[in-house]
């Protein structure tokens, strides 16, 4: 039995070097997976031994304090308005992104005919397509004038939430506001939170949607009863997923929000400040101690997208552990 | 979705006539359109807005008094899906036009072969060369650096990983995916530049790309390497073939397709990066066409500066900038997905 592998020659299968072979393959796949392991280490090592100095000669409480100015002469400096910035635009955009990510999913997955929604699935795609500096630039000379209108007409008849509250002028006006980024990160959010949702949309059991219509369900109804409650965790995650990058977006912030240390839910009214985004506009202007207390608050942001994308992972764990539980 | 056949109900129902469904549409605009005629009420978009809402309220009313209240609810949720999905489509729309209007006023071949070298703020001229050799390079020494890496972990992760060590480096991959860019750049920052005194460069920038483009890579190609069918494998290692060969001769290129789209959607998605590259990249208004010494321009950096800038010329520059931005990417995006279409392991 000696010919009868005619595809393999004799030096591929023969012992010794093959185990070598593996073992050196083997060896050269598990480094990589070990850089990955050392390059988060480092990220989070680096990070920390540069913003101590930063920390350390801060005259004030880094994370109660609101005030960036000049860091390097004052050495009075807190994220405290910059983490609030950053969570209130977020929650902001998410708050508009959701519904419309959630409806054109669905639509996308239950409503289209098939030709379409395959164009209309790379379509919403494109949205992510767009470079973030891109949106910064849009949302500065077409968008920021085109939403005068809509901050006008949100103060004028919702003006009695503290949200749209201000003086009418400022309102009236131009203005690089906490509004203007929460408008343009609902944009970049909106393909992933949508991709995403579709994707977990699309993994729904034919067989349920099929039983709820047989049964006389309406196509709302059969979404209602049948698409969007196994679907839930996922597509909780998917808004997760959506808020980490919102929380994270930098240039198209920094482009459309008004640069200021203030903490006030007046999101209309020009001002507001990102940590992303501060860092981005300020990063030229600082010496080596500003240069440090920025990275102590990017190591700020790090930490808080973290525990975000984490809390989304931990909803997607728990979801298929519940299955897994259920259909034991 | 054949199967959204009327509902039993439907037999002892009167149902909406798409005709009576048109009128009640036309007369809702029309009387829309005279209220805009005759009130204080103007605007072509407050028009589409309130005509919008006014035609899905009025269809719903109809629809609940005619057909009752479980129709009148699903017209109501079919309205709504139609408009998130107007919804999504218009920034695209609004966002693509108008720099394709505002890019093309720039856009030649002089801008393009030409770099900012002795060109101030208040003057027309200037040209984006530098900017794209810079992206051209940066991208190219990211894509060298994190493709053949994300390619060993996802190997790895496939093939090997099957223990706690593989499920640790899973999750730390997908911790990688949620990290800011601009704490990636902020990374290089700290390690590169400052710890190391190297100083800014493009190749500084590449490697915060690189940390971005990584986590991409490997997702794309753990999905692909895992559609590979077992019974290749197993045919493979039947003919004595060892394992490390067979990954690199069965394995690798039956999914080379979706490993090729994959890079292609992770080399888009960085090359508008700017946040990275504005911390490490330095800058630079000359051609600098080596990455290694010297700060280096790039087109999210170019835009970023002209969009800040407070000369028209900055401005007109930073559009055109940006046309060629996102011509470069959608052409990476497209590709990508005719690629997707070749692709035998995996239809969508």
């Amino acid at each position: 039995m000696t010919a009868v592998t005619p595809g393999v020659d004799a030096p591929l299968a023969s012992g010794r070097s093959t185990r070598r072979g593996d073992a050196a393959f083997r060896g050269l796949t598990l480094a990589a997976g070990v850089l990955v392991f050392v390059l988060l280490a480092a990220i989070a090592v680096f990070l920390v031994v540069k913003a101590l100095p930063a920390l350390q000669q801060d005259k004030a409480n880094f994370f109660t304090t609101r005030t960036f100015t000049n860091p390097d002469t004052t050495k009075v400096f807190g994220v405290a308005a910059l983490v609030f910035g950053t969570v209130l635009t977020s929650l902001l955009a998410l708050v508009m992104t959701v519904p419309v990510a959630l409806g054109v999913a669905v639509y996308i997955t239950d409503y289209a005919p098939r030709r379409i929604a395959t164009l209309l699935g790379y379509l919403t795609d494109m949205l992510a397509a767009v470079p973030s500096v891109v949106y910064g630039l849009w949302g500065l000379y077409f968008l920021l004038p085109h939403l005068i209108g809509l901050q006008v007409f949100l103060h004028d008849y919702l003006g009695w939430i503290p949200l749209f509250a201000g003086s009418s002028g400022e309102i009236a006006a131009y203005s690089k506001s906490v509004f203007a980024a929460a408008v343009i990160l609902s944009i970049m959010i909106l393909p992933i939170v949508a991709a995403i949702t579709r994707e977990v949309l699309r993994q729904v059991d034919p067989s349920q949607k099929e039983a709820a219509l047989a049964l006389g369900a309406t196509r709302w109804e059969m979404i209602r009863m049948a698409v969007l409650p196994p679907s839930r965790p996922g597509i909780v995650s998917a808004v997760m997923l959506g808020l980490g990058r919102a929380l994270g977006e930098t240039i198209a912030v920094a482009l459309v929000i008004g640069n200021t240390f203030t903490i006030s839910p007046k999101v209309l009214v020009p001002g507001g400040n990102t940590i992303a985004a501060h860092i981005a506009t300020s990063f030229g202007e600082v010496g080596t101690l500003g240069r440090s207390a920025l990275i102590a608050t990017g190591l700020v942001l790090f930490g808080i997208t973290l525990a975000v994308n984490l809390t989304a992972r931990y909803v997607i764990y728990r979801a298929g552990a519940d299955e897994r539980s259920a259909t034991a | 979705m054949t199967l959204a056949a009327r509902p039993l109900s439907g037999l002892r129902q009167s149902t909406l006539s798409r005709p009576t469904l048109l009128a009640t549409v036309a007369g809702t605009v029309a009387a829309s359109a005279g209220l805009f005629a005759l009130t204080p009420l103007a605007g072509i978009a407050d028009f589409l807005v309130l005509t919008a809402i006014a035609v899905v309220v009025v269809i719903t009313a109809v629809s609940w008094s005619v057909e009752g209240r479980r129709r009148a609810v699903d017209r109501l949720a079919t309205n709504g899906a139609l408009i998130a999905l107007v919804l999504t489509l218009l920034p695209l729309g609004f966002t693509l036009g108008y720099t394709v209007h505002r890019g093309l006023k720039r856009l030649t071949g002089a801008f393009l072969s030409h770099s900012m070298a002795g060109i101030g703020p208040q003057s027309p001229g200037g040209g984006i060369y530098h900017a794209i050799l810079g992206t051209l390079e940066q991208v190219l020494l990211a894509s060298l650096i994190s493709v053949p890496l994300g390619l060993l972990v996802a190997i790895y992760v496939t093939e090997y990983g099957r223990n706690a060590f593989g499920t640790s480096i899973r999750f730390l991959i997908d911790v990688m995916t949620g990290i800011p860019s601009i704490v990636a750049g902020l990374f290089v920052l700290s390690f590169w530049v400052l710890a190391l005194h190297r100083g800014f460069s493009g190749f500084a920038g590449a490697l915060a790309l690189a940390i971005l483009e990584l986590p991409i890579v490997v997702r794309a190609a753990e999905e692909m390497i895992r559609l590979v069918p077992a019974s290749l494998r197993e045919a493979s290692y039947a003919l004595g073939v060892p394992k490390w060969k067979t990954i690199v001769r069965i394995v690798l290129p039956t999914a080379s397709t979706g490993i090729t789209t994959g890079v292609m959607l992770a080399v888009a998605r960085v090359t508008g990066e700017t946040a990275p590259v504005l911390l490490v990249a330095g800058n630079n208004n000359f051609i600098n066409g080596d990455p290694f010494h010297g700060g280096q321009a790039s087109l999210p950096l170019f835009i970023f500066q002209g969009a800040r800038s407070s000369s028209n010329f900055d401005v007109d520059r930073a559009w055109a900038a940006a046309l060629t931005l996102i011509l470069i990417v959608v052409v990476l995006y497209v590709a990508a997905r005719l690629l997707t279409r070749r692709n035998t392991l995996a239809r969508r």
